[in-house]
């Protein structure tokens, strides 16, 4: 092993080319799109990978013109039950995640096993019944209608992750905070929250995606733009004709809505900082 | 400032284990108690049962007369400084020893505030760090933070649980002087939990020694280390350790497997009839006969033995007799090995001689052993049979008096 951190020659030239590799495979499908986003509808079945003639067409089309209705509402939708969704989820498996961590209650094993049964338990076998019953209790094709089962992706999930952090965070520090004149409350929010913070942030990311990602129950479970995400909404572009595929509009809001994503991931990436616990007890 | 009371207090875990064991302790205000035991003895439990970390299973707790068994950990107005100093990684310095009082919301203003923490700071020679986070402090510093978080509470009382553990010789040596002096300063009733028998005998104004759950005996420094109340108590304080040396009574005259010893009167009363005693006998009970005068020979008795190695120390020199144990005692002493944490109890007397005495190994050296102060224990009960608990007593007195001295020159210096 190379001493002090620093790579040889050699294994530096492994890991770049490694990297290169990599970072292809992930990102040229979202290469492709992004260049099929700016292609003319005559362009759409050239074998080219860049746009012969680069265009922002297909953008005016999704934000200001035909598709607009369509799209604009559909991102709204995904924004606002996206949000919601990880939101709650988050609170709920923080709480949850802190008791299963800290408390000797019974019934704790049970409830970390159900999260992990509900979790691997595939969408498309839980979609219809739930269409059926949302369309009798008048929940069918409402924002609430897609956080509850929204909640249902994210919370299994989100509990795992934190009481995986929790469990890491040192008990001493609560204790503390107790002796220190501390409510068990008081305890909780200023000494472990702030500590927990970052895997708070990482499991709100990861609900984040698995809400704004999902496609069955949005297809499924609304029926117009009332609360239709926008990966249900992709579904329902034309093409200008019938003759014409909406491909390019299709790639255009696929970059739109890949765009929060990324943001998300670069405004957050601060504050995901690793090591945060360090110093707290002896080192 | 209080007094504790610790009625009767027993801790029960669901599978009954007692790790805390009728245990009574009256803690006067402004003294310094040491829980004092090998590990597994239960004096961390015994110390979070106090502060309320860990809930009463039976008996009775008061704190300044009132009897706090019910009530949270905040209810109870101590400070405690913890083994890890669970500090707050995310706040500053100066946050974390702030923190308590942000915690009373309304009871201090932002100056009260800074003024104490300021002051605290000074105390502790804290004041160029306090802005810094836990992280990048050294571990002295971070404890001395731990301690600061403390003070600022004006908290009844100060709870510590191997605060020291965590640091090296050279610090623990230093952080015992300023724990030791902050506690004289402030005046603040204590308990210290440590399995160091150094800090024990330093800090405490009483020491209380804890076996399995059950208390041993509290006694100042000076008792336990005189008058011990039996085998475990006498094994545990002290180092080098105490000698055992097994052997049989028979008027004044105390055979053992180094020969005859003659013993005075006093132990020999309290040895007669029994079949065989250990006698406790610490290394510097031990002199080089060569080396002693007349009048200070006629006081104990002399015998001979061959040294099997020696250790010079510059201050001190150790000699090692090795000696062929009693197969009736041989359980007794094995057992109180395995309590103490100790391996197994060597079959060798530890011998401390002046440094200018010329033992090597092989030698047959001429030993004076100071009889009046050595005891006899009974192997099966460890019953200290000579104990002389008057004498004990006067020794306790003695310390809590000198205690009372030293804080009200503390008081005098101050006003």
């Amino acid at each position: 092993m190379a001493s002090n951190g620093k790579l040889t020659g050699k294994q530096r030239l492994g890991w770049t080319v490694l990297t290169i590799v990599v970072l292809l495979y992930a990102l040229f499908p979202v290469a492709a799109i992004f260049a099929t986003s700016f292609k003319t509808p005559a362009d759409l079945g050239n074998a080219a990978f860049l746009p012969s003639n680069w265009t922002w067409q297909n953008y005016e089309m999704i934000l200001l013109g035909d598709a607009q209705g369509l799209f604009l509402t559909a991102l709204r939708n995904s924004i606002g039950i996206t949000l919601i969704a990880t939101f709650i989820a988050v609170v709920l498996a923080t709480l949850c995640a802190y008791a299963i961590a800290r408390l000797d209650f019974p019934g704790k094993k049970i409830i970390l096993g159900s999260a992990l049964a509900v979790s691997i338990f595939p969408v498309i076998s839980v979609v219809t019944p739930l269409f059926n019953l949302w369309r009798n209790i008048g929940l069918y094709d409402t924002w609430i209608g897609l956080i509850i089962p929204y909640l249902s992706l994210t919370l299994p999930i989100s509990i795992w992750t934190l009481a995986a952090f929790f469990r890491q965070i040192p008990w001493d520090l609560e204790q503390a905070a107790q002796v220190d004149g501390a409510t068990q409350w008081q305890a909780f929010r200023r000494a472990i929250v702030p500590l927990a913070m970052p895997g708070v942030f990482t499991t709100a990311i990861i609900a984040f995606f698995i809400a704004w990602n999902d496609f069955v129950y949005g297809i499924s479970l609304t029926s117009t733009e009332a609360a239709r995400p926008v990966p249900a909404a992709l579904a329902f572009f034309t093409g200008a004709s019938q003759f014409e595929e909406p491909t390019g509009a299709i790639s255009a809001a696929a970059i739109v809505v890949t765009i929060p994503v990324v943001v998300l991931v670069l405004f957050f990436q601060r504050q995901i900082v690793s090591g945060l616990t360090q110093g707290a007890v002896k080192g | 400032m209080s007094s504790i009371t610790l009625q009767n207090l027993v801790k029960k875990y669901d599978d009954g284990f007692p790790a805390v064991n009728d245990i009574s302790i009256d803690i006067e205000d402004g003294e310094f108690i040491i829980l004092v035991g090998p590990s597994g003895c239960g004096k961390s439990t015994l110390l979070r049962m106090i502060v309320g970390l860990e809930d009463i299973t039976e008996g009775d707790l008061f704190i300044g007369g009132e009897r706090v068994n019910e009530k949270a950990p905040r209810e109870r107005n101590l400070a405690m400084v913890f083994q890890s100093y669970a500090l707050y990684p995310h706040l500053t310095v100066y946050e974390n020893i702030a923190f308590p009082m942000r915690l009373t919301k309304g009871q201090f203003t932002k100056d009260q505030i800074d003024e104490k923490v300021r002051h605290a700071a000074t105390m502790l020679e804290l004041t160029e760090h306090l802005e810094r986070k836990p992280a990048n402090l050294s571990g002295g510093q971070r404890q001395r933070v731990a301690m600061g978080r403390a003070i600022v509470r004006d908290a009844d009382a100060f709870l510590f649980d191997e605060p020291l553990s965590n640091l090296d010789a050279k610090l623990r040596g230093q952080m015992r002087a300023e724990i030791s002096r902050l506690q004289r300063e402030l005046n603040t009733t204590s308990v210290y939990v440590t399995h160091d028998q150094t800090e024990a005998m330093t800090l405490g104004d009483r020491v209380a020694v804890l076996k399995k759950g059950l208390l041993q005996q509290i006694a100042s420094p000076r008792e336990l280390y005189e008058q011990p109340a039996n085998l475990f108590v006498a094994g545990f304080i002290g180092s080098p350790s105490m000698n055992f040396l097994p052997g049989t009574v028979e008027g004044n005259v105390f055979s053992t497997p180094l020969g005859k010893i003659e013993i005075p009167d006093r132990a020999a009363k309290a040895g007669a009839g029994r079949d065989i005693v250990l006698a406790g006998i610490r290394p510097e009970f031990f002199e080089d006969a060569s080396q002693l005068s007349e009048v200070q020979l006629s006081k104990g008795t002399t015998f001979t033995a061959e040294i099997s190695h020696s250790e010079w120390m510059g201050n001190e020199q150790y000699a090692y007799v090795g000696y062929e144990t009693d197969a009736r005692v041989a359980d007794a002493l094995q057992n109180l090995a395995e309590e103490m944490d100790a391996d197994e109890l060597r079959t060798q007397l530890v011998v401390e001689v002046d440094a200018t005495s010329r033992f090597r190994s092989g030698d047959t050296a001429e030993l004076w052993l100071d009889t009046r102060r050595m005891h006899l224990f009974d192997p099966a009960t460890g019953e200290n049979l000579t104990r002389d608990a008057e004498a004990g007593a006067e020794l306790t007195r003695e310390a809590r008096e000198d205690r009372k001295r030293e804080a009200e020159r503390f008081v005098s210096k101050q006003s």
